[in-house]
């Protein structure tokens, strides 16, 4: 026969593997899908003084290869190696982000796209979040399909 | 410190710089011990952490307390996390203390003024429980002074909720945790808490070429947690307090380690309270379990 401690231990251990399964289950649902039309629809919300800020570390010759390992340590396993696009996240060659304005890739970097699994990257200090856009406006876009 | 710990030690050192200087790419995670800022763990991560705190006791033995943390990110919105506790009080024992389950939901979607997060805690601990991770209430040091085999007996079964407060501007976070806390258990009343932190990177932009000891990887900045009664008698009185401050080394390879030495604020607070971390973040965690849930294929 069980004891009360035992089958109280083995009630709450079981309720824990549940939550930790369900936990999972729920965060594998789809939350970005690369078929989708709109997927770079929030670039057209950045507000339009966010838009319209240049970035300050232009002329600064380092701000590309600083970005470039900011990238590969915090963008690369949802964008890929390549920002070719991955599972998580889309391509940051397409035509929309190399059209964006500086100030708006910033603003998307800033802010996220939470609902969509994107994180706000805040935490990044606000110069290498610019390193960062230095760097994907010096990726070269993808080609086009007909190209 | 017998030989075997202290071998165990220089061993678990050595290890850790071996690590921190033969791998690339580090995380960027907070200083913060007790002080949480808005930021969730990323989508799909899981971070381990391992946590220790050494405290002095008057009246009693010193200790030390311990805790593994699971941080995963269930979302970008949502991170969950589960905690396992135990201590060793000197010239008494080594125990299990329990366990804690906890959210972060993140309220608003984008970055405003003020960054609001809420934060919901289940935990069912004894009372040997000496982590100190938050300190609420009337938590005095006297009441870590009981033995364990005492102390051990009563069992704790808490609702926590806080909220998050939390901002960055020019390099700087600020944070403040307001902590309302219900034991479940009688008919005790709500207690109160807070935290507050504040830390900036030594260096605010990034070397164009990898390095370990850059200044961009190493966060400093300090903290102050301590209690603010009960629905009864809220206030100071009573109450413990601390400053500590805190610096983290986002090492290569995910890892971090903090370190934070802590002073008691008053005569109801520990003098003294060695704090360190460390964890290791595992960023295609989700997507392993993706494919063993048969998700998509890359």
């Amino acid at each position: 026969m069980t004891s009360q401690p035992i089958r109280y231990r083995l009630r709450i251990s079981g309720a824990l593997v549940l939550a930790v399964v369900s936990t999972l289950s729920f965060a594998q649902k789809g939350k970005y899908d690369p078929n989708r039309k709109d997927v770079y629809a929030e670039l057209e919300k950045a507000p339009k003084k966010a838009a319209t800020r240049s970035n300050p570390l232009d002329h600064d010759p380092d701000a590309a290869a600083a970005g470039a390992n900011l990238y590969d340590q915090h963008c690369a396993e949802c964008h890929g190696e390549f920002a070719e696009g991955g599972r998580k996240g889309p391509s940051l060659r397409a035509d929309p982000v190399h059209q964006a304005t500086p100030g708006t890739l910033f603003w998307i970097l800033t802010n996220g796209v939470v609902r969509r699994g994107m994180p706000v990257w805040s935490k990044l200090p606000e110069p290498q979040r610019w390193q960062l856009i230095s760097y994907l406006k010096s990726l070269n876009p993808e080609p086009k399909p007909s190209e | 410190m017998s030989m075997l710990n202290l071998r165990f030690t220089i061993g678990f050192l050595v290890c850790l710089a071996a690590v921190a200087f033969t791998l690339p790419a580090p995380a960027q995670e907070s200083p913060y011990i007790v002080t949480y800022d808005h930021y969730l763990e990323e989508p799909g991560s899981l971070e381990v952490e391992y946590f220790s705190t050494f405290g002095t006791q008057r009246q009693g033995n010193d200790f030390h307390a311990f805790w593994m943390e699971f941080e995963y990110g269930a979302t970008a919105w949502w991170t969950t996390e589960a905690y396992f506790d135990g201590q060793t009080t000197f010239n008494d024992s080594t125990i299990f203390t329990g366990f804690r389950f906890e959210n972060r939901f993140r309220i608003l979607q984008r970055e405003h003024f003020i960054n609001p997060v809420l934060y919901i805690e289940y935990e069912q601990t004894s009372g040997a429980d000496k982590i100190l991770k938050e300190v609420e209430g009337h938590d005095v040091e006297a009441d870590y002074a009981v033995p364990n085999g005492i102390a051990r007996k009563e069992h704790d079964h808490e609702l926590e909720s806080k909220l998050l407060l939390s901002k960055t501007f020019r390099g700087w976070n600020v944070a403040e945790n307001t902590i309302a806390t219900k034991n479940l258990t009688g008919g005790n009343p709500w207690e109160f808490g807070y935290a507050i932190g504040a830390s900036r990177p030594l260096a605010l932009k990034a070397s164009a070429h990898r390095c370990n000891l850059c200044r961009e990887n190493f966060i400093a900045g300090v903290e102050m947690y301590g209690g603010l009664g009960d629905r009864y008698s809220f206030g100071l009185r009573d109450t413990s307090h601390y400053l500590a401050p805190v610096l983290a080394w986002n090492m290569p390879s995910d890892w971090t380690l903090r370190l934070s030495p802590g002073f008691g604020l008053n005569d109801n607070s520990h003098r003294f309270l060695l704090r360190w971390g460390v964890s290791r973040e595992f960023s295609s965690f989700g997507d392993t379990i993706n494919r063993w849930l048969g998700g998509r294929k890359p």
